[in-house]
């Protein structure tokens, strides 16, 4: 009995008495060839699953390229009243790429956020930061409103009422030979407008919000 | 099989018996036609043992008191076949072209192909009827307590088979890309962003890449016409395996049998 046990041990198939076995042999051919056999199989399924796999996903890791664009004279905007402008943040997919932005030169006497001092106009995102309907500003109110589920901003774009978790989103601009430049890449703001890399509406930054809704790498602050 | 007696004709215009060593004579148009089916069904059974499994499927023993409710499941399923034809058909016609082509098409479906209205809205009202019936066969099973055991395994499958059928309804209602197909799917790819930590990737997945572009409708058209109806198609041949298998549950309301014959104490 004992005996019979120690033999079980051994590992080689000699030793345990397995018909046709090899001297010095470990592992039968019969288990040899159904493990090849699976692993062909697998490395098969693997040589078209993970390519397409990969292609389906790798726009997420991609960064989107963006551009300067001409949005107008430096005359064409004032200090307190939004001038909205049409620009493609999205080239070759006809109207769907393009977008509303409302821009206004930046007002020191409102404009007293820290972290933006830099953006020489103020260029703000019609895309509502609740579910992404388009706002438009509504002059006489002073107030971004959504048609959607009724959120409303402030002239800097902080919510006044209604879903919306954040700010409206902003564009960078800037200053070339006379004319007023806008990047078609967005950027968003916390509540107190500190700038943040792009995030989807519905996505809060204040507090644990920022970790929660963690940067993509498709979309980086410009 | 039991025939039914022939009519009774005068006579005259009954054939007559075959006379004696005639045999039954040569067949006639009909018998040979029948005769032909057979031949082919025997062909093939004989090569496949298929007719033991349609056997199995069809020949089925239901629960006294099954009733117009136990139909909601196949009524889904011909809701899905009808989504399947129409589409297979409106895929002729359309192009999932961001860039203007896609409305163009739908358009040109509806205003100038023969039926394409008819068929348009077969696919259109087809699918709020496929997701209206999910849910009432849903509730059907639910409340005869048809998921308890052994039948859980079928309750999970359905409810992949569900969470398809919504997937097919959004990713459906983007390609006729107006406005509100647009706007829609905007918010729909902005919710399914608000997921906490995955959610910012998952929009993206969705939309491929940060915005809306001309990808987005063509993944959207490849989720709607292939993956999701193929995937759909196997769950419920497994769903169906699994009916067939188990039998469907009898009423919660209907009451043993209590035939002293077939009490356990009299075998
Ligand atoms: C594409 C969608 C679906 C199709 C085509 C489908 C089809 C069917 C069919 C034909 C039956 C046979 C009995 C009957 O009709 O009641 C059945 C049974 C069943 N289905 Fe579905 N089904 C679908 C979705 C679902 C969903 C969403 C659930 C629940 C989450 C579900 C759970 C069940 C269960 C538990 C049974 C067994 C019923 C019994 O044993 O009495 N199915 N299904
Ligand atoms: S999308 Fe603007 S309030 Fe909902």
């Amino acid at each position: 009995m004992a005996n019979k046990r120690a033999k079980q041990k051994s590992k080689y198939t000699l030793d345990r008495g397995i018909p046709g076995a090899f001297e010095g042999e470990t592992v039968t051919r019969r288990r040899f060839m159904t493990g090849a056999a699976h692993s062909a199989g697998a490395v098969a399924a693997a040589a078209f699953t993970l390519p397409a796999l990969g292609f389906a996903v790798g726009p997420i890791f991609k960064q989107e390229r963006h551009s300067w664009e001409d949005i107008g004279p430096l005359e064409a905007f004032s200090e307190n009243n939004y001038i909205p402008v049409v620009v493609t943040i999205n080239p070759g997919v006809g109207e769907v790429g393009k977008t509303t932005a409302y821009v206004r030169k930046r007002n020191p006497a409102i404009d007293t956020d820290r972290y933006d001092s830099t953006t020489p106009y103020i260029a703000i995102s019609t895309r509502c930061a609740h579910v992404g309907c388009p706002v438009r500003w509504i002059d006489a109110a002073e107030r971004f409103v959504c048609p959607c589920h009724g959120g409303v901003y402030d002239l800097l774009g902080r919510r006044v009422s209604g879903p919306p978790v954040r700010p409206l989103d902003r564009f960078p601009t800037r200053v070339r030979a006379g004319r007023v430049q806008l990047y078609t890449g967005r950027f968003s703001v916390n509540s107190e407008l500190r700038r943040f890399s792009p995030r989807d509406p519905g996505e809060p930054l204040d507090g644990i919000g920022q970790y929660l809704y963690p940067s993509r790498p498709s979309a980086r602050i410009p | 099989m039991a025939r039914r007696p022939a009519p009774p004709l005068p006579s005259a215009l009954k054939a007559p018996p075959p006379r004696p060593g005639e045999g039954n004579g040569p067949l006639s148009p009909v018998e040979q036609a029948k005769e032909a089916g057979i031949t082919v069904v025997d062909w093939v059974d004989e090569r496949t043992s298929l007719s033991g499994a349609a056997r199995w499927l069809m020949f089925r023993k239901v629960p006294k008191g099954t009733n117009w409710y136990y139909t909601l499941g196949s009524a889904t399923l011909f809701a899905f076949l009808s989504q399947a034809v129409t589409g297979v058909f409106l895929a002729m016609f359309y192009r999932p072209d961001a860039a203007g082509g896609a409305y163009e098409s739908i358009r040109h479906i509806t205003d100038d192909v023969f039926l394409g209205q008819f068929v348009r809205g077969m696919h259109l009202w087809g699918a709020s009827v496929m997701v209206v019936l999910v849910f009432l066969h849903m509730g059907r099973t639910f409340l005869f307590g048809a998921y308890k055991y052994p039948r859980e395994l079928n309750w999970v499958i359905g409810v992949v088979l569900l969470i398809l059928t919504m997937v097919m309804a959004l990713t459906g209602y983007l390609l006729p890309f107006d406005q509100r197909a647009y706007w829609a799917t905007i918010v729909a790819n902005n919710i399914t962003a608000t997921g906490p930590l995955v959610g910012p990737y998952l929009g993206d997945f969705l939309r491929s890449g940060p915005e809306f572009t001309a990808t987005t409708l063509s993944r959207f058209y490849a989720i709607h016409m292939l993956l999701v109806p193929g995937a759909i198609a196997a769950l419920i041949g497994a769903h169906l395996y699994l009916v067939t298998k188990l039998g469907t549950t009898a009423p919660p309301w209907s009451k043993v049998d209590r035939r002293p014959e077939l009490s356990e104490t009299e075998v």
